[in-house]
């Protein structure tokens, strides 16, 4: 019972080739959560009950139920509703974009609300509308406090996207079953797996901390 | 040009302001004095609609705040207000403090919008510092920003919300001599603040306010030298 290096230097490759699905998927849903996880944060804060209730209902519902079981709703429970065939591809980037979004919003929501309110009074008393002052004050100040949080989340994506693999997309996961299905060795492929999964968020938080660091030494106050 | 009837503040069941009635023409330099919590801060809020009042009308150059037409960010243009905590904008340069508001509110083209900000700075001492960011200012120097900041909208009324309260002793002279040199320009002031010295020299008019309304109000020499309520006299003695 020894570790069979040959057949991961055999399975390498393959493997490999599931890591741009998940970074894909990674980058790609928290992009898009970002910019809709901003909009959901201001509707969170926002006083107008119209944008308010939804948006805790939505932030809620996300953040307590188990991303599986989103990933299962999306792309068996929707296309049973409403009757159409669903495309895997476009099922995960939803579930996961969808997912990423009610964590992001709590993100900035703390992020905005950590903004002493004196900015908000300032930037009003010299005229500028609700608006104006979240742009130019709040935000800009807002969004600087949120990155290493944010670095979190995009981390903790990273990992969670290997769930879309039980709907059959190849991501790294994927194919570390595959892998293990075909060569008889599941702990190597798993465990390379395991490994990889390892290096990449250990160079995206690495990539993050320089990116703090610098961001740090430029923000003032 | 502001006119206050009859203001009510209530925060839940607190009752902070009880009926406070104020006219202040042009030109004119009022000081509010009073024991914390007696609710002068909520009523300089008030006038702006920081807060918005409970019951009573602000009018300011006959507008009135409260009325379903009224644009309150049109009405804040006007009304420039110093907070004690100077609340800059840590993420902008003195210069940028200075000239945002009028570039982003007014559209003022932003060459014109940074030229005028360098007036305004050099006008309040401070023509070395356009590119220093807040934390790399003093107390003083950065309520001299904020006052340059919001004389950058070119308001008809200036609030000062406890202006000097924040500051180190030695740093409250060079605030109060921007303020003074203000009031010289002809600028409507309304002041809240402790600074008797300033009161004295510079204000038209002295007011006490104790638990929510106006006690008393007179010229400042008749108001320290000569007051005539118990209530005043109680006060004065405590601080002069």
């Amino acid at each position: 019972m020894v570790f069979d290096l040959e057949v991961v230097a055999r399975y390498l490759p393959f493997l490999l080739q599931g890591v741009g699905i998940t970074v894909e998927f990674t980058v790609v849903a928290f992009s898009a959560g970002s910019v809709l996880g901003l909009l959901l944060a201001l509707a969170r804060i926002s006083k107008n009950p119209i944008f308010h209730y939804p948006a805790v209902a939505y932030i809620d519902f996300v953040r307590g139920t188990p991303l599986l079981a989103q990933i299962y709703l999306i792309h068996f429970g929707l296309p049973q509703i409403f009757g159409y065939t669903p495309v895997g591809y476009i099922d995960a980037l939803l579930a996961l974009t969808l997912n990423s979004t009610a964590y992001i919003a709590e993100i900035m929501r703390a992020g905005i609300e950590s903004i002493d309110r004196g900015q908000m009074e300032a930037a009003r008393s010299l005229g500028m509308t609700y608006v104006q002052a979240m742009r130019y004050v709040i935000l800009p100040q807002a969004l600087r406090r949120v990155v290493p949080p944010m670095g979190n989340e995009f981390i903790a994506l990273l990992k969670e996207s290997s769930l879309v693999s039980v709907i059959g997309m190849e991501d790294l996961m994927m194919r570390s079953r595959m892998m293990a299905g075909r060569s008889f060795r599941p702990f190597e492929a798993y465990f390379t797996a395991a490994l990889i999964y390892l290096a990449l968020t250990l160079t995206f938080s690495r990539i993050l901390g320089w990116g703090e660091r610098r961001l740090g030494k430029s923000a003032q106050g | 040009m502001l006119k206050v009837k009859d203001l009510h503040k209530k925060f839940g069941d607190l009752h902070v302001l009880k009926g406070v009635s104020l006219e202040v023409s042009k030109g004119e330099v009022v000081v509010i004095i009073g024991p914390s919590g007696s609710g002068k801060s909520t009523f300089l809020r008030c006038i702006n609609h920081l807060e918005k009042p409970t019951s009573g009308h602000v009018f300011i150059d006959g507008v009135d705040l409260d009325a379903p037409t009224t644009n309150i960010n049109v009405v804040r243009e006007k009304v420039g207000m110093v907070f004690q905590q100077f609340n800059l904008f840590p993420h902008l340069t003195a210069l940028e403090n200075v000239s945002l508001a009028p570039e982003k509110v007014l559209k003022v083209p932003r060459a014109e919008a940074r030229d005028r900000a360098k007036a305004l700075l050099s006008k309040v001492g401070l023509s070395d510092k356009y590119d220093a960011y807040p934390d790399q200012l003093s107390g003083g120097q950065k309520q001299r920003v904020a006052i340059a900041r919001a004389l950058a909208m070119q308001p008809k009324l200036m609030l000062f919300d406890e202006p000097t309260s924040a500051l180190d002793p030695e740093m409250i002279g060079e605030v109060l001599a921007v303020m003074r040199k203000l009031a010289e320009e002809g600028m409507t002031m309304v002041v809240v603040s402790h600074e008797m010295g300033f009161a004295r020299e510079v204000a038209d008019r002295v007011l006490l306010m104790a638990d929510g309304v106006f006690v008393e109000e007179g010229p400042p020499r008749e108001f320290f030298t000569n007051p005539k309520h118990e209530r005043t006299r109680a006060f004065l003695s405590k601080i002069l």
